[in-house]
Parts: structure tokens; sequence; C-alpha cells
């Protein structure tokens, strides 16, 4: 059975697909991390973007001005946890633990307040899946890379963005700088708030995409709690993966197979419970075993105070 | 005495700027504040009954809650105080109605310390032996645990051990001897109540007068400081989350013991969560973990009526939580800020340059 | 010569203390002006004033006649001001070239790396600042990473030069290499401000010299008409005795013997094959340029970090792999360099600070409950004798000066009664009366016969302190001299790795 699903291109079409909520919080996390500022409100920010996307999605009959709502309220969710953490310097697990909670309360009451007990309405616009011509014919690879959700191939080019855009160019030189010594980059002249707050926003607009892909993309609906623990599991990718766009993905990648693995084992004589144990527990693992002491910017977590 | 006025000031400012954000959605949504508050505030204390069962709602909160801010006080976050309950729970309820013939006292104390100790373990060895070996982020690997001791007791349930023949996912009930009696009749309240207010004390007198507490404290604080003191870190770490995992997985007992008398097979029992912002609001102090409580108890059972008098659906308490811890941890920048400027009138003259 | 900046009655203080009274100072181009002082007098505020990091309640500034206000670096940077702070502000995890760039970087979006590295590479050349351009800066010594600080100002096209502290880090020889810069710079006409509290420095390098005291200008003279007795009064403002004098003293037996030590830390051996003894009686000085493998040896001593190879012997018991408990326990103390990172818990009380390492037992601990009454009178007792203020034992200790923080480790330690106290930086940072009650507390554990080892990166505080001194380089003890034959100049050499046997 195991072999049998290993060698189709469904679990590997599966793997990318379950990949993609993982590796855009995670992305996101990347970025704000860079910048110095501890991020674990990506589950809430997730559901903030799931919600919020299927509400203007719903009320302006497209999918993808659902997608600009959401992106504009994860900036927004953002700025303000970046002007708590950033410019009052308070605890950013601890707020960020308070998005988190209030995120999740606040998606669970304006649904219930906005579209009643029925769940959200059938007829919303979703987000189209696409199909690449060419690539979609190659053998195994095609269903795989050449019929995704659009957000899918968005996630994979953000992704070589990020890669250029921190490694490559100017602005990401100074996101890093602040990240690992904000006092050397305040006296180089760099505005230290101002880029963490980029660096912020950036990574909350990800981290909302990852939720309109679920809300969006893979469904049409929102749900109570759909990210169900993907925002956690973001942050072990990010840590996994160094910090870095790449190591992301192939972290998210090894999440999502792990997933994907689980539903396809499903009705195999394991009992489903057990098996939805595996991504939890493999993140476990990839935090003690595998990675050991990695290392995070050097400033990550640290709020800056100029005159202390 | 001006240090707990000062410390009592934060979260009661946040409760009323969360309070009144809370209002101004009712409004925004067509709801009347007013009416909204008042069927919150009769739901939970109106009548003994009521008041009894916001107590009983208390219960599991002030032990998870003290769970939780015992965490903080080491330094350590613990957000798996929700699976940890679920693994309390489970043992509980197995000892409940597998073992027989013991007289009451023996089996609820053995349920207990078996529900205790197997929650304690939960936290303690992976997370805690992850933290303190390698510096895995507790955050995660608690958060990781829960998810899975979620899907542990589904499994238990769902065609598993311990569901009770039938067809419904639900364990036996637990025999009368692993009852916990009511303190009151017709309500949920039962001698938890007491447990928990006994744990209160006892956590209270373990971290302020003994060495443990202050090893704890110490770790929790600085580190490497306690680390030249002599103290064991890793140790330290490992017995802390231990700690709290204990006194989350008595939540899980008591509530079994004492309300529910038998494991239904649901995602979650909201105290998770619920007891972060307990613990956060109460400034880990095990008293202010109380007060809290009972405030957010009366938010739930207050809120059933609410979504029923007024129409505000039940979760804008959720709302109301997620704003108070956000108002929390910014109001302790008003703290830092006071201290800092209290600091520099003791400098002497002259400021290292 | 023409003036370059005036500083007209700058006033900036900070909630409680005054950092800047009211200063006044002129340098003018082509000169080297020094400004001295000791630790608290208000040097670096007044620089971090002129360089825009903060804004003065009152007073001018003028850089030739144009009126600064600047309100942050940038503007500051663009003036023509260039800083190389104490405290080096360099990014580790970056090449030099990335570092010397950053805030200024060629091009609008995309990062030329190779083009950056090029222009680097010529600048540094320019000043004869040899650097490679795309090393890490973590990887650099901290002589190179001081000449990517310089690069870093003149990318900027620095007019004026300011220095705080430059010589702080440096080794002898890289302190040579920084005045040959400094000298280069002075003949092309750019004005150096550099602030020092090192008198022999001043002497030899500036033109000028302005003396600053608790916040106030004392005066600017010509430094070739003054001398070094008259520039140390000005800064303490009373007759200052340079040297502490010690009783003479016949030291005893050993206390501690280490033998053969090697610590490795990081993939590397920071202390390799260390042997010396500290004796009864007697303070040992331990000299070296930071980052030498002195730290990694002390905490090797205590407890805090484990050793390769090698003994540690104590009372002539085996300490080598006994934890820090045990090792107080016997009898040493260790006060810290770190105070507020590993001395001190700040968010305790003191009462709870003072019992930092007695905790655990009586009188202050039966059966794991803490003793309050006991607790209490002994930190009553040893904030009287140690005179730390304020006078208040339920105080966090976060609220003391640094000072008094200092006053009550080390009443702690003391109070201990250990026969081997390791004192490590006790002065670093504090004022002249701090640092003299620390002084005589040491001289007199010296004369009540308990063994101290001292370990300053001050030559001063070791040469009038000890009886013996070893010097550390690169994680060896170069040598051990008796503190009343050897020179500055000796120890300067030995603390670069000169071997003066074989000098001869």
């Amino acid at each position: 059975m195991l072999w049998d699903a290993l060698t189709r291109p469904d679990l590997w079409a599966s793997t990318l697909a379950m990949a993609t909520p993982i590796a855009l919080p995670a992305l996101g996390g990347t970025f704000s991390e860079r910048s110095g500022v501890v991020n674990i409100a990506m589950e809430g920010i997730m559901l903030i973007g799931a919600f919020f996307g299927v509400l203007f999605a719903y009320y302006t009959n497209s999918a993808w001005l659902g997608l600009v709502g959401a992106l504009l309220m994860g900036a927004f969710i953002s700025a303000l946890f970046a002007y708590v953490t950033v410019n009052l310097g308070a605890d950013q697990v601890i707020v960020g633990m308070g998005v988190n909670i209030f995120a999740a309360g606040l998606t669970a009451f304006l649904l219930n307040t906005i579209f009643g007990y029925g769940g959200t309405p059938r007829e919303t616009p979703a987000l189209p899946n696409l199909t690449i011509p060419g690539i979609n014919h190659l053998p195994f690879v095609g269903p795989i890379l050449g019929s995704q959700n659009v957000v899918v191939y968005l996630m994979l080019m953000l992704v070589i963005g990020s890669h250029y855009f921190l490694f490559h160019t100017n602005l990401g030189l100074r996101i890093r700088a602040v990240g690992e010594n904000p006092q050397a980059a305040d006296t180089a002249g760099l505005n230290v708030k101002g880029l963490r707050y980029l660096g912020v926003i950036i990574g909350g607009m990800l981290s909302s995409l990852g939720g309109v892909y679920l809300a969006l993309g893979l469904l049409n609906s929102f749900e109570v709690n759909m990210s169900g623990g993907r925002g956690y599991i973001a942050l072990a990718a990010m840590i996994f993966g160094k910090w870095t766009p790449f190591g992301s993905l192939g972290a998210a990648l090894l999440f999502g197979f792990a997933m994907a693995l689980s539903m396809a084992l499903q009705g195999g004589g394991v009992s489903s419970n057990i098996i939805q144990m595996l991504p939890y527990a493999l993140t476990i693992l990839a935090l003690t075993g595998l990675v050991g002491r990695s290392t995070a910017p050097a400033a990550d977590g640290v709020p800056y105070n100029p005159h202390n | 005495m001006g240090k707990t006025i000062e410390g009592l000031l934060t979260p009661l400012v946040a409760i009323v700027i969360a309070v009144l954000i809370g209002a101004g959605v009712m409004l925004v949504t067509g709801h009347n504040p007013l009416t909204a508050y008042g069927a919150l505030f009769t739901g939970a204390f109106g009548s003994a009954v009521d008041f009894s069962n916001t107590l009983a709602s208390a219960v599991p909160l002030i032990l998870s809650g003290l769970g939780v801010a015992i965490a903080f006080k080491a330094g350590l976050f613990n957000i798996g105080a929700e699976g940890q309950y679920w693994i309390g729970s489970m043992a509980a309820v197995w000892i409940g109605y597998s073992v027989s013939g013991l007289p009451p006292l023996l089996h609820i104390s053995l349920a207990i310390l078996v529900a205790m100790l197997a929650a304690g373990l939960w936290a303690g060895i992976v997370p805690g032996l992850a933290k303190a070996m390698v510096g895995a982020h507790e955050v995660i690997t608690t958060m990781m645990m829960s998810y899975i001791a979620i899907f542990l007791s589904h499994y238990m349930l769902e065609n598993g051990p311990m569901m009770q023949p039938g067809f419904t996912p639900q364990s036996p009930v637990i025999l009368p001897s692993a009852t916990l009696g009511k303190l009151m009749e017709r309500t949920q309240l039962s001698w938890g109540l007491a447990i928990a207010v006994g744990a209160c004390l006892i956590v209270y007198w373990l971290l302020y007068k003994t060495t443990l507490g202050y090893r704890l404290r110490a770790v929790g604080l600085n580190a490497r400081a306690a680390n030249y003191a002599g103290i064991n870190v890793p140790f330290h770490l490992v017995l802390a989350l231990f700690i709290s995992g204990m006194l989350a997985g008595l939540a899980g007992a008591v509530q079994m013991l004492g309300v529910q008398h038998r494991l239904y097979d649901s995602f979650s029992s909201g105290y998770g969560f619920t007891a972060i912002v307990v613990a956060l609001l109460a400034n880990n102090n095990p008293f202010g973990v109380i007060l809290a409580s009972i405030f957010f108890a009366a938010l739930s059972t207050g809120g059933q009526s609410m979504q029923l008098v007024s129409g505000v659906p039940a979760n804008l308490t959720d709302v109301i939580s997620g704003i108070i811890i956000f108002l929390v941890a910014s109001k302790d920048i008003g703290q830092i800020v006071q201290k800092r400027w209290r600091k520099s009138q003791t400098l002497a003259p002259v400021k290292e340059a | 010569m023409r003036t370059c900046l005036a500083v007209k009655d700058v006033t900036k203080s900070f909630p409680g203390v005054i950092a800047n009274n009211q200063v006044n100072f002129d340098v003018r181009e082509g000169e080297i002006h020094a400004i001295l002082g000791e630790n608290g007098a208000g040097k670096s505020t007044l620089v971090k004033v002129i360089y825009g990091l903060y804004k003065p309640d009152s007073g001018s500034i003028r850089l030739y006649d144009r009126e600064l206000n600047f309100a942050s670096p940038r503007q500051a940077i663009q003036a023509g001001i260039g800083m190389v702070h104490q405290h080096f502000m360099l990014i580790p995890a970056l090449t030099v070239a990335e570092n010397v760039v950053l805030g200024g970087e060629p091009g609008r979006i995309h990062y030329r790396r190779q083009e950056n590295i090029e222009l680097v590479r010529r600048l540094a050349k320019q000043y004869h600042l040899e650097i490679d351009p795309s090393a890490k800066v973590a990887d650099l010594t901290v002589g190179l990473q001081q000449r990517v600080e310089i690069l870093k100002v003149f990318y900027r096209k620095a007019k004026l030069l300011i220095l705080d502290e430059p010589t702080a880090m440096l080794t002898p020889q890289e302190v040579e290499e920084l005045i040959l810069v400094m000298e280069r710079l002075r003949s092309e006409g750019i004005p150096i401000i550099f602030i020092s509290h090192k008198l022999d420095e001043v002497q030899r390098i500036s033109d000028r010299v302005t003396v600053m005291r608790a916040g106030k200008t004392v005066n600017t003279v010509e430094t070739k008409s003054t001398t070094p007795q008259e520039l140390a009064n000005a800064m303490v403002g009373r007759e200052v005795v340079l040297h502490v004098s010690k009783p003479p003293q016949l030291p005893g037996e050993p206390v501690l013997e280490v033998d053969e030590l090697v610590v490795s830390s990081g993939g590397s051996e920071s202390v390799k094959r260390v042997s010396f003894q500290v004796r009864r009686g007697e303070i040992f000085g331990l000299a070296g340029i930071d980052g030498n493998g002195q730290s990694e040896l002390v905490e090797a001593i205590t407890g805090l970090r484990s050793c390769k190879s090698g003994s540690i012997h104590f009372l002539g018991r085996d300490i080598t792999s006994l934890s820090v408990r045990r090792r107080t326990k016997a009898g040493i103390a260790y006060i810290p360099q770190d105070r507020q990172l590993v001395g001190l818990i700040v968010d305790f009380e003191l009462t709870e600070n003072f019992i930092l390492r007695d905790f655990y037992k009586a009188p202050f601990a039966r059966l794991g409950q803490m003793q309050k009454k006991p607790i209490e009178d002994y930190a009553t007792r040893l904030s009287e004798e140690f005179d730390v203020r304020p006078r208040q034992i339920h105080a966090l200790a976060r609220n003391l000066s640094g000072g008094n923080q200092q006053k009550v480790i080390l009443a702690r330690e003391v109070a201990r009664n250990p026969e081997l106290l390791i004192a490590a930086q006790p002065t670093r940072g504090l004022d002249v009366g701090a640092i003299q009650f620390i002084h005589n507390k040491l001289l007199e554990l010296r004369t009540a016969g308990k063994a101290i080892l001292l370990v300053s990166l001050e030559l001063d505080e070791i040469m009038s302190l000890s009886d013996r001194i070893g010097v550390v380089h690169d994680g060896r003890l170069m040598a051990i001299l008796p503190s009343e034959q050897v020179t500055r100049e000796q120890l300067g050499l030995l603390m670069t790795g000169v071997d003066l046997e074989r000098e001869g």
C-alpha cells in the first residue's frame, strides 16, 4: 500500500499542495525574523487571511478581490503587531500569542455574526486551478507541477523572489542588517523601526496569503480554526530552513509530504487519528533531532531601544 | 502594598478597555451593549446556581492557569496546556472506570495522581528535555504535543481502547467511588474548587517560600546568573515544564471526576488557550489567577445567556480575551517605562558616559 | 588654522542626570584634539550629541559656520562627520564590503556584489588600511575590525573624524598602526577628535586636549605645555595619587594550583597548557588584552566551564571536575566580569541577591524552606558594612547604580570568608570613589592572608595592586613577573606575544 502510494504522482502533487499553506507563513516568518522580530502570530494571521478572503470574495463576487482584501487585512494586523512590539517594545512572543487568540475569536465571532450559523455561503467564488500546457503532459511530473491551484504557483514565484530580495538587493541587505545588529544599522543611518515594520508587514501578507489558499484555493469556505496548527508548523519549517526562503520551502515540502502521506494511508488499517499525528511528531523531531541548534539572526527577538 | 496595587492596575485597565471595545463591536453589529452585558452578568452571577456554575467553570482555568503561570515564572512558555489537560483527563477517566474495589478517597487520589504524573511527563519529557538539551523552543514543541494528545484521545474513543461498548464515541462512566462530590446540588460545582484553591496556596508557597521556588524564579529571570549560583539550569527547565503539565493534567482530572464523569470525543475544551490569558492577566501571581479565572469563567457562562437574550454570539468573549492579551502585553511597557523612570531617580549624579 | 567645529554651551540631560553641562570646545583643521575624562565625565555623550544620536537640550554646534541640528546620524554622516565607536557598530554575520557600504549602497535596487568588493578594496588601499573585502567581519581580529569601522567613515567622505576610546581593545602593535593612520590623516588636513581616559596616549598623540569632569569642560590646553599630573588633577578635581601603595607582605603556601590547563571553546583551544599558583596573602594579577583566554581560564577555575585536560587544585584538593556549587562550598569566591548578566539577578531584591550563592543552606533555608528573618538580617548587615546605597534591602537590584551593584556582589563574595577570591574586571565602569573602595577591600583581604586572583584590562590597576603579574596572550601564560620589577613596556610586549627571554 505504501509503495503503491509513493509511486503515484497523486501523492507528490498532494505534497506540493499541502506544503503551500506551510511554506507561505514560513516565508512570512523568515521576513519578520530576518528583520529581528520574532513572530509566532502566523497562525492567527492565516485565519484572518482566510476569513477576510472569503468575506471580500463573497461580497465582491471576485476571488481575486478577496485575495487583495485578505492581504490588506493581514498587513493591517501585522502593522498593529509591529507597533506594539517595535515601537512599544512589548514581549514579541506574548503579543504574537495574543494575536493568535484574538484572531481565532474574532474570525469565529464574525463568522457567526455575518454569515449566521450555517457556514459561509456556497456561492463564494474560489481561486482557479491552473493548468500549464506543456508541463501538464510530462510523465509523472505533469500532474505534480502542471496542474495546481494558482496560489501554489504564486508561492513558488514568491520563494524565488524572496531569495533574490533578501540576498541580492540593497533593501534586503538593510533588512538583514537590522535583524543582526540594530544599533550598528542605526549608526549607519538606517531606519531601524521602518525596516522592521517592513519585514513584519511583508511577513503578515505572506501568512495571510497562506490562509487565503486554504479558504479560497483548496476550498471556497471558511471554517473555525481552519489553519489547524499550520502556523506553528510553519515556525518549525522556518527554523529547519535556517531562515532562508529556499530552506523554508524545503522544510515545508517535508511537512507537506507527511500530511499527504497521512491522507493517502487512511483506511489502510492504521487508525486515521494515529496517522494524523505524523506531521506534528515530525515537527518535533525536526526541532530536536535533525536540526540541533541553528542560528537565528543575532538580534532576533530583542526590542531595539536606542537609549539602552 | 504599592506593588500589588500597581500590579492590579494593568489588568484592570486592560479589562475595561477590552469591554469597551466589545461594546463598540456590539454597537456596530446592531446590538445593545447594555442588554448584552447585563445578560452576561446575570447569566454568570445572577443566582446561587449561576454563581456556582461560574465557579465550576473557573476551576479548570485556575488549575491550568497555575500551570502556565509557573512555567512563565521559570521563563518558559507552555502553550500546550490543552494537550496536557487531555492527557490528564484520559488517565483520570481510565483509572476511574477500570479500577474497582477501592474506597473513594483512595480511588480519587489514585486517579488524580496518575493523571498528574501522565500530564507532567507529557510536558516534561519531550518538550522539557528538548528545551534543556538542544534549546528547542517550547512554544512549538508543547503545541505539537497538544495536537498529538488530542488525536490520541480521538483514537482512544473512536473504536479505540477507551470506547464504551456501543456506537457513541465516549468512554464508560467512572465508578461512583471515583466521583468527586458536589458542593452545591444541581450545579456543576464540585470539591474540585477546594482542590483548585488548595493548589493555589501550594503553588504560592512553593514559588516564594521554598528554595525550589527560588531556583525556578532565578532560572526564569537570569539563567546565566542561576548557573553561577550553582543551580542546575537544564534540570530546572525540565522540572518547571513537568510541574506545569501536572497542574494542567490536574485540571483535566478534576473536570472528569467532578463534572463530566466520562470522556467525550470533542476537539477542544477551550481551557488551554484561555489559561494563557489567565496567567498573563494575573501577572503569574497565584492568587491573581483565581480572580482572572473567575472573570473568564463569567465571560463563558454568561456568554451563553448573552447569546440567548441579546443575540450576540458567545464567541465575542474570545475577541475580548484576545484584546485583553494584546493590551496586557503592551501595557507591560507602561510598567517598564515606570521602572526606568524610577531607576533614574536613584542614580548617582554622574551618568556612565 | 581654521576652526572646523565649534561646540558652545551644549547641555544634555537624561532623567535624573545632567550628562553635559554647558560644554564648550572647538576643533581646528588639521589637529588631533583629545577629550580626556574618567568614566562618567560625559565624553561619550558629547560626541553622540555631535553625531546626532542624541539631541541637545540647549546650546549650539557649528560646523564651518553652519549651525548643526541633527535629528539622526544619517544627517551627521551627510554633513561629513564620521564616528568610530568604542564598541564597534559592525555586523559580524556580514562581509567587510557589506558593512562598509551599508546605508549608502550604490545602485537603486540590485546589490552589486562584485562592484562593491572592488570599491572597498580600492578605498582600503587609498588609506593604507589593507583588508580583504569579502571576509566575514566575525572572522576578523579586533584591529582589523577597527579598520572596517574607519573605512566606513571614509566611504561616506568624512571631513571630521571622531574616535571613541579607539585603543581600548588593541594590542600595542595595533595601537602603533592606528597612530600612523591618524598622523597621516592629520597631514591631509582632516581634524580628529579622540576620546580617551589614558593619559599617556593623550600626551603622545594629541595637539590639544580638553578635559571633562562631571559633565563640564574643565579647560582646553596645548598638550605640549602641560604635564600628566596636571591633566590627572584636572580630570579628577583633586590631587590624585597615581599609584596605590601596598604594605609589603610575605606570601604563604599555595592556595590555588593550576597545572597544564587546557580549555577549548568553539572548536579551538582558548587556554593552552597554563600553569600558575596563587598563594596566601598575595594578589596575583592576570594581565592581557581582552579575548586572549582570561575569561575561559577563570570560568574553568570557577567551574562554569569544563576543561579539556590539566588539573586544578585548591587547598591541596583536586577540584578539576567539581561542580560550581561544590567549589563555592570549598571556599572559592568569584566576582564575575558581567555583573548584571551573571553576578546578579537584577529583578530579584537585594535580599535575594545577597544569598545568591548560599540560598540553600542554613540559616537561610531549613528543610527547603526560606527563612525570612535570617535572610533580612544578613542583607542589612552586609549593606551597612559595604555601604550599599540606597540602604533598602527589599529594593530590586536593577534600581541600584553600577557601583552599588558591584558592592553587593563584592559583599556577598567576601562575607563568605573565602580562601580564594577571583575578581574579574571588578572596577570596570565605576566611578573613582567606588574604585578606591574596592581596591581597599582587596588589599584588606590580602593583609588578612587570603589569596586573590585579579583579572583586569587596566594595566594601572594590575600593576598597583598585584604582587605578581602573569601575562596572557593567545591562551598561553607568557611570563610571571614580580610587580615591582616589571615595566609597562614589558607588559605591553608580553601581551602581544613577544617572548622577552628570546628578545634579550
